[in-house]
């Protein structure tokens, strides 16, 4: 590609909305990034990044750095010895492998994590898990995927790592909803007792807690997508003969009303047993979601593109809280997932899919939005030029899904303002 | 390849990023792919940077790699001249785009910009964020500089004062900010005008004047020292040797610039009141004597804070470490004088298992030794970078010069129990506010008991959403494998005051194992008291 001339934005009406999209310089993480939740997800899993000492810095960087004794991930960093043929790299990463399998025996899934410089020098990683795990299996199992910032924008690492467990898993006829995509677990007892209150009693979710308890799939299983950003894990998972239902993503009264009721459809739960299940757990999301209203209705929100999630949140800011959408910048937009999201924004709305950081931050300042939504990188110094911003990254290290952090939700998005009107400085 | 969980330095590239953050109109064009974008909230997070690192990330994808990344990279360099009208550029590459091979020198040449591009070559295989740093201030200032071989006797020096350039700041620096403001009042007060400080707040052409000043400040050599020694070198420039912390080390260096500057160092500077010192010396501080400090850290750092902690505060360095391998025999010859073998490495579960080994009584270190010493109970004090947004703080802090001893002074003593306290505590330790978990009242977290220090760190808002797992370091506590412990014993251990009962006990089980004592008897108690007392 990509001679200056394609660089830029081009436009395209989709059925709903103006979706434009931007190529150019991008300021998002990689995939990589997803390990800082996935690790804290799975119990007994250990994430190995094989790349450069650029990696470790990322991931370390990412987590703000050292609060695990040792932590559950680290990286086999490719030195110069390796690039040089001086060392067989199977042999060396077969080395650090067994070095780490012995130091940490509480390990039951490894994955081995590619990265840029993994791919670059075609490192296959696809053939070390195999031929690891002849040496580890049963005892630890070994997958592999990529994280690669050439490869993936940030969520996108978790959707790979996802998706190279679902052709693993054991093949089942029982009739069961899964929940795909990570939550905490707090959330995901939540969404389990509600379903459970609807007489639903076999709900999975993917990721497991524990590399033991992950769920069997297969013909009788109907999918709910939790998060936005599983195109690959969707499509995985339908090849297993899954069935995907299509629904907003259960971000506020709304959006997880909507979610519950698609899964609760699909296994025959009637209105009014969905009513009285649903009923209390909505009225409270509804009340939490109404206090911040004021602080947040007619105020304009821009978006830069980061996590995926850009689109279900702006929905929810537009519909509960009445917020008005300046631009939702989002790194990619999986249009039969959000189908029904785009459905649900305003008429107007810009999605802009992709990314050209410095003309966006142009038409960032053009635009003086109330609030800025964007990454680590461009916050302070937004700040600085007197925007008001909200970093992205809490969007997704927080408990936001469902009905009891629909407040919690809204909050975050009320605090810059809360802040700017307490201080006086 | 090597298993890394936590690392002291980025790569080299993120070295050249603190250089170009710190100039005020260089911009870097970095070929790199998306996610190395990360290195921008170093800087506007951990430093609270108001502006961007000037940095542009060409961000190619697979899918470019096939095609052209090369004539990406070109555009990106063009695209940032236009926009951002530097007075010079950096370009370069990431691991990612050393591998790729596009050769940023000739491709950024080919495009003849009115302004300097300096290519840097930063092998991100071999190199690390320090030797990254120092390799890009040596280009700029070998691109930048005209060699002026200094005539003896320069004819302006004589009607103006002494002049000189401060070398080695940068972004993300441990207390460049306030060292450069201190040190830059001290060679005021010396008699030394200054005339570039780089890189921290230089232009490209303050850069190109570097020449024209009669010395260099080295104040950071890690940063500062390959480019000072081309000045030197190339411009006849002598540069200073003497690292201005502490209040040792800060008379040598004024009483090496006033021999660079060829004047007369004031007499009251070198006699200059210093707080710290009389701190040191007032009753209160007794009980710092012999205090056992484990000290690791950046080679400069490290050394300095050695001969601060043995000669100024009197304590003993038992203990004396460095992650910089580039400076592995400063640090070993350092560690020679305290009668120490230096541990050279980057490995933070080797520094964590050197530092339990040594029982210290207080750490110096990097934010990363600050985590081990939670989760060791022992108080510690930053004293080099790696760090964190908290060792940042809003009120002038130098490491540098008089004030920087007094910071060092306060900062290095908080953490740890004051004299006079240690004193009431013992007289009163029966009392019903007395005991164990009771922590004292000027100390916060550090003063936890073992058992507690396993809980998160707090102080960064996206580490206080989760939460720690529990510490894999084994309490201290427990006896000794083979030793055991009499019924008497174990009761006259209890009347030791509890903040130096651990410490008690580890010394008496160590003693018995030494003596192959296999029941440990109030004798025993007392037997390894005589033996280890101090
Ligand atoms: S973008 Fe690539 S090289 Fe950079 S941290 Fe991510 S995986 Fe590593
Ligand atoms: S506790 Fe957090 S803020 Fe403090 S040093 Fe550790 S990582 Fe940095």
């Amino acid at each position: 590609m990509s001679a200056m001339p394609d660089r830029g934005c081009t436009e395209q009406a989709t059925a709903v909305k103006l979706v434009r999209s931007a190529r150019g310089q991008r300021e998002v993480f990689c995939g990589l990034t997803g390990i800082v939740w996935l690790h804290r997800k799975i119990q007994d899993a250990f994430f190995l990044v094989v790349g450069s000492r650029t990696c470790a810095h990322l991931i370390q960087s990412a987590a703000g750095v050292m609060i695990f004794a040792e932590p559950r991930f680290g990286t086999a960093i490719i030195d110069e010895r390796d690039l040089a043929g001086l060392a067989d790299v199977n042999d060396e990463l077969d080395r650090v492998v067994e070095q780490l399998l012995s130091r940490r025996p509480e390990i039951k899934l490894l994955f081995l994590v590619g990265s840029c410089p993994s791919e670059v020098i075609k490192l296959d990683l696809g053939r070390a898990a195999a031929r690891l795990s002849r040496s580890f299996e049963p005892r630890v199992r070994i997958r592999h995927y990529s994280g690669s910032g050439i490869e993936t924008t940030f969520t996108q690492g978790e959707d790979a790592c996802l998706a190279s467990l679902v052709p693993t898993l054991v093949t089942s006829e029982r009739r069961q909803l899964l929940i795909a995509g990570s939550l905490p677990d707090i959330v995901e007892d939540q969404f389990r007792r509600l379903f459970a209150a609807m007489g639903l009693d076999a709900v999975a979710f993917l990721p497991a807690r524990r590399a033991n308890e992950f769920p069997e799939i297969g013909p009788g299983t109907d999918v709910l997508l939790a998060q936005p950003f599983l195109a690959d894990t969707g499509r995985a998972l339908t090849e297993r003969g899954c069935r995907l239902l299509t629904a907003p993503f259960p971000f506020g009264a709304e959006g997880t009303t909507a979610w519950l009721k698609a899964g609760a459809s699909a296994f025959g739960i009637g209105e009014a047993a969905f009513d009285d299940a649903t009923r209390d757990a909505r009225s409270r999301a509804e009340a939490s979601v109404a206090r911040y209203a004021p602080e947040l209705s007619g105020k304009r929100v821009f978006f830069f593109p980061d996590s995926q999630l850009e689109v279900p949140l702006a929905r929810f800011l537009s519909r509960e809280l009445g917020m008005g959408l300046a631009e939702v910048g989002t790194p990619f937009l999986h249009r039969s997932h959000l189908a029904a999201e785009l459905e649900m924004l305003p008429a107007d709305t810009v999605v802009v899919e992709g990314q050209d950081v410095e003309a966006q931050l142009d038409r960032c300042r053009a635009e003086k939005p109330d609030l800025t939504v964007c990454g680590l990188g461009l916050a302070n110094p937004l700040e600085a030029e007197g925007l008001t911003t909200k970093w992205s990254i809490e969007l997704v290290f927080s408990p936001v899904h469902g009905y009891e952090q629909a407040g919690d939700l809204a909050e975050l998005f009320a605090r810059p303002f809360v802040r700017r009107l307490r201080l006086a400085v | 390849m090597k298993l890394t969980l936590w690392t002291y330095e980025g790569p080299p590239h993120i070295g050249a990023m603190r250089v170009a953050t710190a100039l005020t109109d260089v911009h870097y064009v970095l070929h790199a792919p998306q996610g190395d974008t990360y290195a921008d909230l170093l800087f506007t997070m951990i430093e609270r940077n108001g502006r961007r690192p000037p940095v542009t990330y060409t961000t190619f994808q697979a899918r470019d790699l096939g095609g052209d990344t090369a004539q990406l990279f070109q555009d990106a360099v063009s695209g940032a001249y236009e926009r951002f009208q530097p007075g010079a550029m950096l370009v370069g590459a990431s691991c990612t785009a050393e591998l790729i091979q596009d050769d940023p020198a000739g491709l950024s040449a080919a495009l003849a910009l009115p302004v300097p591009v300096v290519p840097l070559e930063l092998p991100a295989y071999q190199k690390k964020e320090n030797w990254g740093a120092a390799e890009t201030l040596y280009r700029l200032v070998r691109s930048l500089v005209t060699p002026r071989p200094r005539a003896a006797g320069d004819a302006t020096a004589s009607v103006r004062r002494p002049l000189c350039n401060i070398l080695g700041p940068t972004a993300l620096g441990f207390r460049h900010r306030d060292d450069v403001t201190e040190i830059a009042r001290l060679l005021g007060q010396i008699g030394v005008d200054i005339h570039v400080v780089a890189p921290l707040g230089a232009s490209a052409a303050d850069l190109s004047r570097l020449g024209e000043a009669d010395f260099n400040v080295v104040l950071y050599p890690e940063v500062a020292g390959p480019a000072a020694q081309w000045l030197k070198k190339s411009c006849g420039q002598p540069m200073t040797s003497v690292v201005p912390i502490g209040i040792g080390a800060t008379r040598e260096f004024i009483a090496e610039v006033a021999r660079l500057a060829g004047i007369e160092p004031p007499a009251h500077l070198i006699g200059a009141p210093s707080r710290a010192a009389w701190y040191s010396r007032s009753v209160d501080s007794t009980y710092l004597t012999g205090k056992r400090v484990f000290i690791f850290g950046d080679a400069t750092h490290a050394i300095a804070a050695a001969r601060v902690a043995r000669d100024e505060l009197g304590f003993t360095v038992v203990g004396l470490g460095t992650y910089s391998r580039e400076s592995a025999r400063e640090v070993r010859a350092a560690a020679s004088q305290y009668g120490l073998e230096a541990l050279i490495t980057d490995d933070y579960l080797e520094v964590e298992a050197a530092a339990a080994a040594l029982h210290p009584e207080l750490i110096l270190g990097t934010q990363m030794e600050r985590h081990i010493a939670k989760r060791l109970g022992v108080p510690c004090a930053v004293i080099s970078a790696p760090v964190h947004v908290q060792d940042f703080p809003a009120r002038y802090s130098p490491q540098m010069g008089f004030e920087g001893a007094n910071v060092i002074f306060d900062s290095w003593v908080h953490p740890l129990m004051m004299g006079l306290e240690e004193h009431l505590l013992a007289m009163f330790r029966d009392d019903f506010e007395f005991h164990d978990k009771a922590a004292s009242s000027h100390l916060g977290h550090t003063s936890a008991p073992v058992v507690a220090a396993a809980t998160a760190p707090a102080a960064a808002p996206v580490e206080a959403i989760r939460q720690a797992s529990p510490a894999t370091v084994p309490a201290d506590a427990t006896a000794a494998d083979g030793v055991r412990w009499d019924p008497d014993a174990e009761k006259e251990l209890l009347k030791i005051p509890f903040f130096v009962r651990g410490k008690a006990r580890r010394n008496t089980e160590r003693f018995a194992l030494q003596k192959g004592v296999n029941t440990i008897s109030v004798g025993t108690i007392y037997d390894a008291k005589a033996h280890f007392g101090r």
